[in-house]
């Protein structure tokens, strides 16, 4: 049978240069001189495997005024995204197996990624009483990532027991790392910069304090654990030390924690306002370092959408939160390539490989090898963009624009479909 | 010489246009003791109060500045925050520009509130910050300065900035956007910041403050021998949350009382932003002595605050002001 497409001369992240025919949903061959229906000429762009974020509010269902599936989806594509992971703080929570079955039925349907829902670690995010978690991961959703994510799972005993019965299911409690006592009205960073703003702190030990306990508590129990957005040099010190000592731990790191600093609030623009929240530039030095190093496993957007109304406002009334799935790739390269400390098989580990084993993915982050899914991104490294205010979101909080950032997704393909081809966007998804 | 649009920070000002304010301040406080107390200069300009929180003294003394400039004002008061009453800052700000102002007054619980009206696009006309939750609150730090320099330079005042004046600044820093203000104000005139607080009430991290800090407000009366001591007021909302133990202990340490008062050196002055909460932060025999500037600092606000609306409304140009 004839391939469908074949992808002539790309780049692969470990710097082989090849043609890559595509069958179907799956890859069919790898080698020179390829032959199929279309031959693509990919001469200088760099094909990763289709990128997986671990860390999404797709917002639906419940506040579709800021996102719905479908349209985040597409961003999702936009940005070389053939797999997210939707966070559970829906209205109502996905805390039931019929929400996150919805969840991934909606998914479906759009056809731009692969649609996994993020159950609720406990009914409500209440952080009281466990959800069904057994009966998410049973359902067709197939749930294996918990979290509260906008809440912290901040009762010890209820971390502790959740942490031992996702095991049941091979799963992994995600968490959001935020002592609420310490953190209580908090709007910035906690540094100099909130004592000349006068705006309340969120200081770094309410981060740091819970990250220690809860890999002593994943220690002691044998789970493994998943630490959201880590964001300060503190919580990098941690994770390290974690990990030397043979804890299951892993971590993420959102784009604008790697590259944006409390030093913007001084605008007071709360474009810039986020949680966990932007921290001094030692912190943003840390958690790059951490990054390149592997102390930080992954990069996950924390993609937020929020209607104009929610950011148009004074900065305590403004909701926490800003875009990330199609710039999160351009970030990524400025952090690892440009700066000259990585490479793009460290790229395509924490922004596939990585965050797919960590959400048990079977279908998603593999390599880019004959019988693999044909998931895929290709990426234009030369190409320099100014970030606009156009998006496919369907909202426009993001901290970026106006600013330049390295590299371009020219296509994604997903399962054999182009999502996103020459920069645009299919106008139908994968049936 | 450039005009200055919008009074948001003391650190809006350069010395010479902070000097340039206190100087028409004491024009002003000229015709405050006149006989018929008005001048025509703002006639036919609207300056509206816009006061999301509730403070009686800051509204009546911008009322009063802009009336005794012949300008039409306006009380806007919204009770609460922007939220809970279901119009949003930028549809109170649409609504005024709609009508005409020339200048806004706000009050806001919001730290950086009036920075947003000031940069929106909402409104064309000038922002004066009457205080922005624990951030700023310039008319007061320029009334402070100018209460300073009088008791300080007397009918010389004109023209004179703070230059080697010692003040210490007593209370709860970490909530006051009036010590915020003091600090950047004192800063531009000359003058060096001490404050003086319980650890609990000073920021976790103050690197960026040219103040020296201190804990004991004894050692540093007796070691500092302050020209001017500034008392901050205790918010209510502040003794249950655990800042320090007790009001008793609150007042026994930090309070100026008058043991305290007769430690001061003769010249010394004692202010307060007020309200004061007496038996806490102040004693009766300390605020109603001769030190005491309380009442000053009230007259004083009036006539700085006609400086500065003088200053963003007149067309009047203010040196260097950045």
């Amino acid at each position: 049978m004839p391939a469908n497409f074949v992808l002539s001369s790309v780049q692969l992240a470990n710097g082989q240069i090849t043609d890559i025919a595509i069958t179907d949903d799956k890859i069919s061959a790898i080698g020179t001189g390829l032959t199929g229906a279309e031959v693509i000429d990919c001469t200088g762009l760099i094909a990763l495997p289709g990128l997986v974020d671990l860390h999404t509010h797709l917002r639906e269902p419940g506040f579709e005024q800021s996102e719905t599936i479908y349209t985040g989806s597409q961003a999702a594509a936009l940005g070389g995204f053939t797999a997210v992971h939707a966070m559970a703080n829906t209205m109502p929570v996905a805390d039931t197996a019929g929400v996150v079955e919805q969840v991934a039925a909606l998914g479906r349907e759009a056809g731009y990624v692969d649609v996994y829902p993020i159950g609720a670690v406990t009914v409500g995010l209440n952080g009281t009483q466990l959800s069904e978690i057994g009966a998410m991961a049973n359902s067709r959703a197939k749930v294996r990532v918990f979290s509260d994510d906008g809440k912290c799972v901040h009762d010890p005993v209820i971390m502790r027991r959740a942490l031992e019965y996702v095991k049941a299911f091979g799963g992994v409690v995600a968490q959001h790392a935020q002592e609420p006592r310490l953190t209580e009205g908090a709007q910035m960073n906690e540094g100099k910069v909130s004592a000349e703003l006068g705006l309340v702190g969120w200081p770094a030990v309410a981060e740091e304090a819970i990250i220690a306990r809860d890999v002593l508590l994943a220690e002691h129990v044998g789970s493994r654990v998943h630490i959201c957005h880590i964001s300060t040099a503190g919580s990098v010190e941690i994770i390290r030390w974690a990990k030397a000592r043979g804890i299951s731990v892993t971590a993420e790191v959102t784009p604008h924690h790697l590259l944006l600093t409390d030093e913007l609030v001084r605008s007071y623009d709360s474009v810039y306002k986020v949680n966990p929240p932007l921290r001094t530039a030692e912190d943003v030095l840390a958690v790059r370092a951490a990054l390149v190093d592997g102390t930080i496993d992954i990069i996950a957007t924390d993609h937020a959408p929020h209607p104009i109304e929610a950011k148009d406002c004074e900065w305590n009334a403004a909701a926490f939160g800003m875009l990330g799935l199609e710039t999160a790739a351009s970030i990524a390269q400025e952090v690892l390539i440009e700066s000259g400390k990585s490479n793009w098989q460290r790229l395509a580990e924490v922004l596939s490989h990585n965050p797919a084993k960590i959400g048990s993915d079977e279908e998603q982050g593999q390599e880019l090898a004959v019988g693999a899914f044909a998931n895929i991104a290709l990426i234009d490294p030369t190409a320099k963009r100014t970030i606009v205010a156009e998006s496919a979101s369907k909202s426009k909080n993001s901290p970026y624009i106006g600013l330049e950032l390295p590299g371009r997704v020219l296509h994604t393909i997903y399962r054999g479909y182009f999502t996103v081809r020459d920069g645009q966007l299919a106008p139908q998804g994968r049936k | 010489m450039s005009q200055i649009k919008h009074l948001l920070s003391a650190a809006d000002l350069s010395a010479e246009a902070a000097i340039e304010i206190l100087d028409i301040a004491e024009g002003m406080s000229n015709v405050n003791e006149r006989e018929i107390k008005k001048l025509p200069t703002l006639r036919g300009k609207t300056v509206v109060n816009l006061f999301f929180e509730d403070s009686t003294r800051t509204r009546i003394s911008f009322e009063l500045a802009a009336k005794r400039l012949s300008a039409d004002v306006i009380n806007f008061s919204a009770k609460g925050s922007s939220v809970s009453k279901g119009e949003s800052l930028k549809d109170t700000a649409q609504t005024l520009e709609a009508m005409g102002a020339d200048a806004v007054v706000i009050r806001h619980p919001a730290s950086g509130a009036a920075n947003v009206l000031a940069h929106s696009g909402w409104i064309g006309g000038s922002i004066v910050n009457a205080g922005d939750g624990t951030h700023e609150h310039p008319t007061q730090a320029l009334l402070d300065a100018f209460t300073m320099r009088k008791r300080i330079h007397g009918a010389s005042s004109t023209g004179k900035n703070l230059a080697g004046v010692k003040v210490a600044i007593v209370g709860d820093v970490l909530h006051s956007r009036v010590a915020r203000s003091n600090l950047l104000l004192l800063n531009t005139l000359g003058a060096e910041v001490h404050f003086v607080a319980p650890p609990t009430l000073l920021p976790a991290n103050p690197a960026n403050w040219q103040a020296k800090l201190h804990y004991s407000l004894d050692e540093t009366l007796a070691s500092e021998k302050p020209d001017v001591v500034m008392m901050l007021r205790v918010q209510g909302e502040r003794m249950n949350a655990s800042y320090f133990p007790s009001e008793r202990e609150y007042s026994r340490i930090w309070g100026l009382n008058a043991d305290r008062l007769a430690l001061l050196k003769d010249s010394a002055i004692l202010m307060h932003p007020g309200p004061m909460n007496r038996g806490l932060e102040i004693d009766a025999v300390a605020a109603d002595s001769s030190k005491s500037t309380v009442l000053e600092q009230v007259a004083n606000g009036v006539s700085v605050r006609m400086a500065v609306l003088f200053t963003l409304l007149s067309g009047e140009r203010v040196s260097d002001a950045s």
